[in-house]
């Protein structure tokens, strides 16, 4: 191997991982369009060809103890946090073995017990607020943990969005967004949504850190989301991540993406992810043919069981539709504490209420206007700006004075 | 014990839960330094500390994604609208998301949405609403109501012990006017159980929150005049105790529906359709419904009196069915 520096060095095994995830997901998706022609996926289908080395490389940066929230164009993500095919397969095909048994379908579930992910919501920006509640939740419990969600383009124009990053920048949470510019949002470009080159300077307007990465080179966004995970589980607060990619299909299996122009496809399909990373896989002398070829046959044999398995999932009984509308005693909510509770609990936690507002908002003072954060590196500003100028009491920052 | 208000009898709520539980947090705008606007959570901050009385941005659809972040967790938070009417700016994370995770992919949402809705004290068309319907019509959801300091505290503590989100209405021309002692001991108030708050065998009349004043009121006039109202306190509007309104129709055989909802869409409409349905045969008279004008909330003394239903309006309906 001749691998580069990396500055967090990748094993041959996770290089390789990599590849498996990124090639797993393409084949999946072919799969699914064969699926649909047969007219066995029900509603619709969306398609993340182009896109995988984001959804991979990203996701590939958490720990276990992490949390995510997919959306629909990141079942890589999934796929590395342990969902198998069959889960995919099974929801599309809205049966009753799938993860919802038939209640929503897509990539539309989750697992918060095991795998710590959180179900994708279809409105656009909503995750962002949620995410940092879980990842409010975790600092709160003790748990080193960080929260990442994905957002296209398009949606980084929704008010969830803006008010979900602002609370995450005001709360310092472990939270990292990444915006996966795939240039469309529907049948509409970049340029008519947000007059911004790069989404990555929104993050500017939140006084957090921000990066932009090559989305098609999958260990160049495993470097960068790495880096933003592990400044975030530090406790810098939220870093937002712009992963630029390409759309390769229409929005979905009905649109035939007429609207993009031919050369705009040609020009991102010299830089298919999957294509780059064989290449790059080659130069460096991680692989040979051989073991391509292995995880070829790997993965062709894996999807054969998996689709057997999901194929012969029956269509859920239609009871089913009147039950779990509500908790009745079916789950047990616990929280997983990881620091000592007395901690949270009067007289430790009592503190003298009261705000420090520092320079008292003079013109001079801590509240002006955050320091230009540089276009497409780390953009960090004090959380001071961030904040107004008013200490905010979460962890890591200063507080106002405990009573005792 | 000294009798406390209701907004004294949910800062207990609050507190006691607190103290039992530290998975109960609460999250709101201006809930901690300041207490909340009408003081619920007063002192908690000084308590429970920052990371358990999380003041916000003015951004409720982020207070409420938070939230429901939160209790993925397994935490317990509980979320001030400072104003209901507020809500309706995260109408889509209350309808789409809460309401919906655990049916859709078994992801329970233990939280608590509560805020100050409802009329009468000159709020105008922004700061009076009463939006329980929008809810109620979203399979998912809790709604309770409460018209006492006890049930306010009660059903205060039951939503935070459910599993599933609740959302908590309290009346704020309540807040100071009703006042009771409560016991010393904990206690909670099962939601979707309604108090008959005055047996009668003339007519029931089912209402709830701060309309239940205005029918107790009611029910004593009618008293005088020979006409014995049974009075309903529904308390919970999802899930609806049915079996407890059918139950009393068939004592009564008449019903009367007062509510401070708008009359279009209230629940009495639902009420009606139930009895109905479950017990056509029992009733001697058409069921009654007494509601707000199908209008905003207006600002001035005059307009607002003639919108919200007044008691002279519950008396001349129940005379009315009584000699139907
Ligand atoms: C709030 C909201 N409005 C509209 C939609 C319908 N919709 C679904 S996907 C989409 C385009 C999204 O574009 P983008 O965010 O760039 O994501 P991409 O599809 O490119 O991955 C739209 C308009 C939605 N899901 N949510
Ligand atoms: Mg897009």
């Amino acid at each position: 191997m001749e691998l580069p520096e990396m500055k967090y060095p990748l094993s041959r095994e996770q290089l390789l991982d990599l590849y498996y995830f990124m090639r797993l997901t393409r084949e999946l998706d072919e799969q699914l369009v064969r699926l649909f022609r047969q007219n066995k996926v029900v509603g619709g289908l969306y398609s993340s060809i182009g896109q995988e080395a984001t959804s991979v490389g990203t996701a590939y940066t958490l720990e276990k103890r992490d949390w995510m929230a997919p959306m629909i164009r990141n079942v890589g993500g999934l796929l590395v946090k342990g969902f198998r095919p069959r889960d995919i397969l099974m929801q599309y095909m809205a049966r009753s073995g799938s993860p919802t048994g038939g209640k929503d379908g897509t990539s539309h579930f989750g697992d918060l017990q095991e795998r710590h992910v959180v179900s994708p919501i279809s409105m656009l920006g909503d995750l962002i607020p949620v995410m940092t509640g879980v990842a409010m939740g975790g600092r709160y419990l003790g748990q080193k943990l960080v929260t990442m969600t994905w957002i296209g383009d398009g949606g980084t124009s929704t008010g969830a969005f803006h008010e979900g990053m602002n609370l995450a920048a005001a709360q310092r949470a472990p939270f990292v967004c990444v915006v996966e510019n795939n240039q469309w949002a529907y049948s509409t470009p970049v340029a008519r949504q947000v007059p911004l080159h790069d989404l990555a300077e929104r993050a500017r307007a939140y006084g957090i850190a921000s990066y932009v990465v090559d989305g098609n080179d999958v260990v160049a966004v495993y470097q960068t989301t790495k880096e933003a995970v592990e400044r975030a589980r530090r406790g810098e607060g939220p870093v937002l991540v712009e992963s630029k990619t390409m759309r390769m299909k229409g929005h979905a299996q009905h649109d035939a993406a007429v609207y993009v122009p031919p050369e705009m496809f040609d020009y991102w399909k010299a830089r298919d992810p999957i294509a780059r990373y064989e290449t790059w896989l080659t130069e460096r002398k991680v692989w040979d043919k051989k073991t391509k070829a292995e995880i070829e046959r790997r993965i062709e044999r894996e999807l054969k069981q998996e689709l057997e398995f999901a194929e012969n999932s029956p269509l859920p009984e239609p009871e089913v539709a009147e039950r779990g509308v509500y908790c009745e005693g079916c789950h047990t909510i616990e929280a997983h504490w990881e620091r000592p509770i007395e901690q949270v609990q009067p007289p430790r936690a009592s503190v003298q209420a009261a705000w420090t507002v520092s320079n008292f908002g003079g013109p001079n003072g801590a509240s002006a206007a955050p320091e230009a954060a540089g276009k497409t590196k780390p953009a960090t500003v004090s959380a001071r700006a961030a904040n107004g100028g008013t200490k905010r009491p979460a962890r890591g920052a200063a507080r106002p004075k405990r009573r005792r | 014990m000294a009798p406390v208000t209701m907004i004294e009898a949910i800062r207990e709520a609050l507190d006691e839960e607190m103290q039992r539980d530290p998975a109960v947090v609460l999250i709101g705008e201006d809930i901690g330094v300041y207490g909340g606007a009408f003081k619920a959570t007063e002192g908690l901050l000084a308590k429970y500390g920052w990371e358990r009385v999380i003041d916000t941005p003015i951004s409720e659809t982020a207070i409420i994604g938070a939230a429901v972040g939160m209790s993925y967790q397994g935490l317990r938070p509980v979320a001030e609208m400072q104003f209901i009417d507020f809500i309706a700016c995260c109408f889509n994370q209350m309808v789409n998301f809460v309401a919906k995770s655990h049916y859709r992919w078994g992801g329970p949402v233990p939280m608590v949405v509560r805020g100050p809705c409802g009329g009468g004290v000159h709020g105008g068309p922004f700061h009076s609403q009463n939006p329980e319907m929008w809810f109620v019509h979203t399979p998912g959801l809790k709604v309770v109501c409460p018209s006492t300091a006890y049930d306010a505290k009660g059903l205060l503590k039951s939503a935070i012990r459910d599993n599933n989100p609740v959302l908590c209405l309290e009346h704020k021309f309540l807040y100071r006017r009703v006042k009771e002692e409560l016991p010393a001991e904990d206690y909670t108030v099962p939601i979707g159980k309604l108090a008959v708050r005055r047996p009668g065998r003339d007519l029931t009349i089912a209402t709830y929150g701060a309309m239940t004043l205005h029918v107790m009121d009611a029910a004593e006039e009618l008293a005088k005049e020979g006409i014995e109202a049974e009075v309903l306190d529904l308390r919970t509007l999802a899930p609806l105790d049915r079996e407890g309104i059918v139950e009393s129709v068939r004592r009564t055989h008449k019903l009367l529906v007062v509510h401070e909802d708008v009359k279009t869409g209230g629940i009495a409409g639902e009420i009606a359709a139930t009895v109905n349905e479950q017990a056509f045969e029992e009733l001697d008279g058409p069921i009654q419904r007494v509601a707000s004008l199908d209008a905003p909330v207006p600002f001035s003394p005059p307009l607002e009196e003639r919108f919200l239903p007044q008691v002279a309006d519950v008396t001349r309906a129940a005379r009315e069915l009584a000699r139907y």
